[in-house]
């Protein structure tokens, strides 16, 4: 539960002839967390099907990948949502500090010939560095001014990539990984567990991370900030250093992203600088619920599930022998994707994470109901 | 010299397209403080629009003569009705939650190029357009390509049509008022929604215009050419001040011809990369663009 | 009919929240169907929340009724063409605009003729400054742009959000004599926290705290009682004869170089003088032409009533027809 429901919560318990097993209930249901992060990290070893949603057993390798693909993206949103959902930063940038984890790690690696550990730490000092700088020049600007400046510095790196200067980056190919500089049990196919534990570890170190982030005294200024700047300015606070606080901590959490997708997929490719990358990243949030604590976590990992599956199913022959009208838009997934996004800012403002409050505010009386109704931030 | 007269024109040429995308762009967001990252799909659907017209599905229309300007309307209309619903459908629902709204307009703008792709493919088409326009003419000793000035044509029509529009008329004079101050202007008993249907009805037609025509300076259609030019049209309209339009106009100059002298005289690419490092030289000057408008 | 003229606008639980945060916590006000009824509290206790609550500018729950007819579900501007005009707190003028422009986005088309003619004798300088852009006036200039856009339609009520705030003293008697004037044909909403002025232009007031409505009454019964205003107000007496003290010697001087066409007024500085200064200064606004019916406006108790119901109840009866 966050901070914020509890009290609600509460308030809605008082009194009532259940409260002692409702509270039985909620102290039980407390730990689920832990007993997921279990669950998750015994998938590798598990060979249960899940029929629809995955092809195949759960520990198989192309599921792995899958999985580790989900909780790297759901790592991923919800360090974006430090932004977003915290401080109420509407970057469009975010791409770029997780393809700097990606690019620079694996040019290190291939043409400084560093080891993979020296690289990983220089990736991450970049991601640090370069969202320090980035972010100082754009949070001269507030508002849509930001989001436009933070949209111009990673469409510039994402140009530059794309020329591929002096074929470092690859160019429109990308860059493979060189397979000799990373560590043996990070190669192959029979390695897939490790680097879906790897990414499984990311995601529990972004959770950590903005958790402990968003509780300490900086985040209460995050969130004051989020609601009203000039009441934090009247308190004798600079927003600005705040703000930048929180852009260097997100930019560093998707370097580290980046690191582990380069290791995840084997390789630098030039799709993650794109700004249609920050807007999945955008879209993954707001789908799981901005500004709650699991939202753009399941944001994450719904979003990287449905688009691989859907994926599947725009090349499968079950498609192919639609009609044209329904064939047409399932060929593109980013079509439904974004037809599901809009619905999903329509029919279920606050996302996902959003839903069992909703469902639950159905069922109570219609007073209950009207209490638990917060204004969207 | 005559390298100079050139890129010169197809800079100007190119600021013409910023400026078709740019200036309902900018008057979209004075106005409703509505961010459209639909705008570049808005121009696709144009594009689209005009190319299949002049392919010889639309009676009447072709890719030469009258026939040419029949497309290029129709592809117009076609990308001003979708902008409509695209206010009415999306927009306006959602205006008491501005940040969903922008978030609404990004979901467009994704679900209509992968639309368009979905229809047409994903690859670049060739645009058909008219061979008096497929020429040049000689300027100081540079071979022009015509279409650049159909561009400039377009753009300083545009233009001129806003300036006349938001001085001389009433729903102009709304615009104006509402770009200042939006609950005022309903305080005095207009009803402000009625104009932004308007803005998104010019900015959809502008939009869909430089699709149009961005057809014959490209010399193809593709679905995911909107959403490139959207991204330059966005530090347009920071560079020139949000919300104004003679602003726009004179960022989409800069903006266009930067790109062009500076991807010319160094390396490809480069250009694109200087634009955006003057933005934010710009940005740390005088963090309000060029007009001081609100940023 | 009763004696007491069925309030024009009335308030009941109106309740504004913004950003989770409650503003007002349930506001009831009548505005009377003449005359000016003034909104006074201290900073923060949800006076201009009021007005932007009753114009629909902030979501609100609640009741607005004007002339009986339920408000509260309509748009601002659907509610202002019904015949509001409003002058806010920051003057809502639009600076970009020039000052005819202003005022030509207050014509309401269709709704019968602007009074131009009105509006530019009250205020001349208007007609001269028509092509300035209006962000470049200065503050009571500005002021008076807001002012002449509430006169410039047949509107059945004025709202005005402390039109004499920041306006130096002989601008400040300026446009409380327009609003005195105003308030002689158009019921007037009036926030203000000049009490000097409250003293001279109310008939009736509504003291707002912290977001309720803390008492409703005649204001002179209000401003006589020291003791209830200092509590209500949190304003000392002398901090009041003080704000008297100015605009009585403003309203004096102005007296000579004032407008024509309110003229007579040159013994309006009897306004600053105390209770009397309340028949005084009407009685000067009297003075241009309509002397007989303001005149009594002095005696806030007797007579009073009958006199002023009769013009805004036709009004009301118009518009049930």
């Amino acid at each position: 539960m966050t901070t914020a429901t509890q009290p609600r919560g509460r308030s809605r318990t008082a009194g009532h002839p259940l409260d002692t097993r409702s509270r039985r209930l909620r102290r039980a249901t407390r730990w689920w967390p832990a007993l997921l992060l279990v669950a998750l990290f015994t998938v590798p070893y598990s060979a249960l099907p899940l029929p629809g949603l995955l092809d195949g057993p759960i520990g198989g390798p192309g599921n792995l990948q899958l999985l580790a693909l989900c909780l790297l993206f759901g790592g991923l949103a919800t360090g974006y949502d430090l932004l977003l959902g915290r401080t109420g930063l509407l970057s469009f940038g975010h791409a770029l500090y997780f393809a700097a984890g990606t690019y620079v790690t694996n040019t290190v690696m291939l043409e400084a010939g560093l080891p993979f550990a020296a690289s990983a730490l220089l990736g991450l000092l970049a991601g640090a560095a370069l969202s320090a700088l980035l972010g100082a020049v754009s949070l001269r600007v507030s508002g849509i001014g930001f989001s436009m400046v933070t949209l111009a510095f990673a469409q510039a790196a994402s140009i530059l990539v794309q020329r591929d200067p002096g074929g470092v980056t690859g160019g429109e190919e990308g860059r493979a990984a060189p397979a000799d500089r990373l560590p043996a049990a990070l190669v192959g196919i029979e390695h897939t567990a490790n680097l879906y534990w790897i990414a499984l570890a990311y995601l529990v170190v972004v959770l950590a991370v903005v958790h402990r982030a968003v509780r300490s005294p900086v985040g209460r200024v995050w969130e004051g900030i989020k609601e009203n700047e000039r009441r934090v300015e009247v308190l004798g606070l600079r927003p600005y250093g705040f703000k930048l606080l929180a852009f260097v901590l997100a930019g560093t959490l998707a370097a580290l992203g980046g690191l582990v997708y380069l290791l995840l997929t084997g390789g630098a490719t030039p799709q993650t600088t794109t700004s249609d990358f920050t807007l999945s990243l955008l879209v993954m949030v707001v789908l799981g619920g901005s500004g709650s604590r699991w939202g753009p976590t399941v944001g994450g990992v719904l979003y990287t599930w449905a688009d691989h599956r859907l994926t599947d199913l725009a090349g499968s022959d079950t498609v192919a022998g639609l009609p044209a009208v329904v064939r047409v838009p399932l060929s593109q997934p980013l079509f439904l994707l974004g037809a599901l996004f809009v619905a999903v800012i329509y029919l279920l403002p606050g996302g996902v994470a959003r839903l069992p409050a909703r469902l639950r505010a159905a069922r109570p009386s219609p007073a209950a109901a009207e209490r638990e109704e917060v204004p969207a931030p | 010299m005559s390298t100079v007269v050139l890129l010169t024109f197809t800079g100007l040429g190119l600021g013409a397209l910023y400026f078709l995308v740019a200036s309902g762009l900018s008057l979209i967001f004075g106005l409703m403080d509505v961010l459209n990252f639909a705008h570049g799909a808005l121009l696709s659907v144009g594009a689209y629009g005009t190319w299949w017209a002049a392919s010889g599905h639309l009676p009447g229309a072709g890719s030469g003569g009258a026939g040419f300007v029949l497309a290029v309307v129709f592809g117009t209309a076609v990308g001003t009705v979708s902008a409509v619903v695209l206010e009415l459908a999306v927009i306006r629902p959602l205006y008491t939650r501005p940040r969903e709204q922008i978030l609404a307009t990004v979901g467009v703008g994704l679900a209509v190029p992968a639309l368009l792709s979905a229809i047409w493919g994903s690859d670049a088409r060739p645009f058909p357009g008219p061979k008096a326009l497929s020429g040049t003419f000689a300027v100081l000793g540079a071979e022009v390509p015509l279409n650049r000035t159909v561009l400039i044509g377009a753009a300083l029509a545009v233009l001129g049509a806003l300036k006349l529009f938001l001085s001389r008329t009433r729903h102009g004079l709304v615009v104006r008022a509402g770009v200042e101050d939006r609950a005022m202007v309903t305080a005095l008993g207009i009803d402000v929604r009625k104009a932004f249907t308007l803005v998104f009805a010019i900015g959809g037609a502008a939009a869909a215009l430089g699709g149009a025509l961005g057809g014959l300076y490209f010399g193809s259609v593709d679905p995911e050419q909107g959403t490139s030019l959207l991204i330059f049209a966005f530090v347009v309209v920071v560079t020139g001040g949000m919300g104004s339009l003679t602003g726009a106009a004179l960022a989409s100059v800069a903006v266009g011809l930067v790109q062009q002298f500076a991807n010319y005289y160094t390396t490809a690419g480069l250009g694109d990369l200087a634009v955006v490092v003057l933005l934010a030289a710009l940005l740390l000057v005088r963090p309000r663009g060029l007009t001081g408008r609100l940023a | 009919m009763t004696p007491t003229a069925a309030p024009l606008l009335t308030v009941r639980d109106l309740r504004v929240v913004i950003g989770g945060k409650h503003i007002l916590h349930g506001v009831d006000l009548e505005v009377a169907a003449s005359g000016t009824t003034a909104v006074l509290g201290r900073n923060g206790a949800g006076k201009t929340t009021t007005v932007r609550g009753i114009l629909g500018l902030v979501p609100r729950t609640g009741s607005v009724l004007l002339a009986g007819e339920e408000t509260v579900r309509l748009a601002t501007h659907a509610l202002v063409r019904r015949g509001i005009g409003y002058a806010p707190e920051d003057r809502g003028v639009f600076a970009s605009l020039s000052v005819a422009e202003n005022l030509r986005l207050a014509e309401r088309p269709g709704a019968g003729e602007p009074a131009y003619d009105l509006v530019h004798t009250l205020f001349p300088e208007l007609r001269r400054r028509a092509r300035q852009a209006a962000g470049t006036l200065s503050g009571g200039q500005q002021q008076m742009v807001a002012i002449a856009r509430t006169l410039l339609n047949g509107n059945r009520l004025i709202i005005a959000d402390e039109p004499t705030k920041g306006l130096a003293p002989k601008v400040v008697t300026e446009v409380a004599q327009v609003l005195e004037r105003a308030a002689e044909a158009v019921p007037v909403l009036l926030v203000e926290q000049n009490l000097a002025l409250v003293r001279r232009l109310a008939r009736h007031c509504v003291v707002l705290a912290a977001g309720r409505t803390a008492h409703q009454g005649p204001a002179a019964d209000l401003l006589a009682d020291a003791e209830a205003a200092r509590r209500l107000l949190a304003v000392g007496s002398t901090g009041g004869t003080g704000s008297t003290g100015t605009g009585s010697t403003g309203t004096g001087s102005t007296g000579g170089t004032g407008p024509g066409a309110i003229g007579g007024t040159g013994d309006t500085g009897a306004g600053g003088t105390g209770s009397i200064g309340i028949a005084g200064g009407t009685g000067a606004i009297g003075g241009t032409g309509t002397a007989g019916r303001t005149g009594g406006a002095g005696s806030p108790t007797a007579g009073s009533p009958v006199r002023t119901a009769a013009r805004p109840a036709a009004r009301t009866t118009e518009a049930d027809a």
